[in-house]
């Protein structure tokens, strides 16, 4: 796909509106939703998700750090998301290859509801999820003394973040469609 | 040297991410202890001024009730104030000697289910406040501060990890410490309360005013559930807070004027 400077404007951005957009939902909605005591759906690394797959290993690693640290920010979190969203933009290429059997699809630019139908992109979300979750809960109780507790607020959130998620992409699906 | 190159380049993904994940670890790890927390907190001014506008615009809508709270505060403090003035010969020398100082602020952010949960106020050192002040709510104990910036300040929750507090049952004195373990914010739980002493539910218990962080007497909570240990001898109580933390808004932060002397006294007897 030739890449014209004008389409990789477009691109960056729509990533930088997103990045905003979804820090926002999350610090703002999501953080301040308190559902019994247990559930904390983190729904800011559909960004890392949707980065475009030509980005270079190292920026896509960086990209995910920032962002990770952004919401530390907000958070009064050290490094808690941070690395939390390292592991994952780390993580997102193996699942990616895993998904489709290649580590870049040339048919697609940027994953999505939209290009990879829902089957793929529920499995490809869930599992990013998943080890985003894993880790954010584990390094946040730093303990296995209370791991049953962990797990379940771990599990539920997983849940409540995948259905964010879905309903979120589903939105940006509907979006190109309007443009056109 | 060559052969170094091809390394990197070969394996630049994984390289970079042990080296962005090692840094974020070591940024984690320092926030693992109250002291640690707080020596290395950084209150950052741009997430406080989105939250100041979040909830200017939030505020409205819990201004009712924050009104009818902040009635009955009043309420029982001019009870209280009654009280005392019948004690006091000269109100005047009694200002003299008043410790604590109380600075209104408001709470422009807060959680209350993570694990580690962490309050953001509207007041910063401009406005006098410091590290290790506490915070109280109009119905009690709420937290300590650990960050300052200008216009903002960060405090660690009562319903934190490493936030402990020393609580006192007033009807028999007896000192315990209060800690949350997670789950339910209305609840937390007493560890060490010795088996001579059985606190009924719905016994109050008061700040013990051993910390130097919040004056003697504050309302903290009630015992809502004794659980007698199985073999040690320090039962264990499930307190309801008094403060309701899913509704914070309106709190003080408590400054201690003798905070440096008390602490230089602390320090002596550590020394020897």
């Amino acid at each position: 796909m030739p890449s014209q400077p004008s389409k990789q404007m477009n691109s960056l951005l729509v990533n930088l509106v997103r990045f905003a957009g979804l820090i926002l939902l999350q610090v703002l909605i999501l953080n301040n939703i308190q559902l019994i005591g247990y559930v904390n759906p983190f729904v800011y690394v559909l960004f890392i998700m949707m980065l475009p797959l030509a980005l270079p290993g190292w920026l896509l690693l960086l990209i995910g750090f920032l962002t990770g640290y952004t919401v530390d920010l907000f958070m009064s979190t050290n490094g808690l998301h941070a690395a939390s969203t390292v592991l994952m933009a780390f993580a997102r290429p193996y699942v990616i290859q895993l998904a489709t059997g290649v580590k870049e699809p040339e048919t697609v630019s940027e994953p999505g509801l939209s290009q990879m139908g829902i089957r793929w992109w529920f499995s490809f979300s869930l599992s990013l999820v998943v080890v985003h979750h894993f880790a954010l809960f584990l390094l946040e109780s730093f303990s296995f003394s209370q791991l049953g507790y962990t797990i379940l607020r771990m599990l539920l959130s997983v849940a409540a973040s995948e259905i964010i998620i879905l309903m979120l992409s589903y939105f940006f699906m509907m979006r190109p469609k309007k443009k056109s | 040297m060559f052969n170094l190159v091809r390394f990197l380049q070969k394996y630049n993904f994984i390289i970079i991410f042990v080296f962005l994940e090692v840094i974020a670890l070591v940024m984690l790890s320092r926030s693992h202890s109250y002291q640690r927390a707080a020596i290395n907190h950084r209150t950052n001014n741009l997430a406080g001024a989105i939250y100041h506008i979040h909830s200017d615009i939030t505020n409205y809508f819990s201004l009712r009730q924050q009104n009818i709270r902040l009635l009955h505060q009043n309420a029982e403090l001019m009870r209280q104030l009654a009280l005392v003035k019948e004690n006091i010969p000269d109100p005047d020398s009694a200002l003299q000697s008043q410790i604590f100082e109380y600075i209104p602020a408001r709470v422009i952010h807060n959680t209350v289910d993570l694990r580690n949960n962490y309050i953001i106020i509207n007041k910063g050192y401009r406005d006098g406040v410091a590290k290790d002040m506490g915070i109280v709510s109009p119905d009690g104990v709420a937290g300590i501060i650990i960050g300052v910036s200008e216009h903002y300040a960060t405090a660690m929750s009562l319903l934190h990890k490493h936030a402990a507090l020393s609580v006192r049952f007033p009807n028999n004195d007896q000192i315990a410490n209060l800690h949350w373990r997670g789950g339910d914010y209305h609840f937390a739980e007493v560890v060490d309360i010795p088996s001579h002493v059985i606190p009924a539910e719905g016994d109050t218990l008061v700040s013990s005013g051993h910390s130097f962080v919040f004056p003697e007497g504050l309302m903290v909570g009630t015992v809502a559930e004794l659980i007698p240990s199985e073999k040690g001898n320090l039962n264990t109580a499930r307190v309801r807070f008094h403060t309701n933390f899913g509704k914070l808004r309106n709190v003080y932060v408590v400054k201690n004027a003798h905070r440096k002397e008390l602490d230089a006294l602390s320090t002596i007897k550590t020394n020897e």
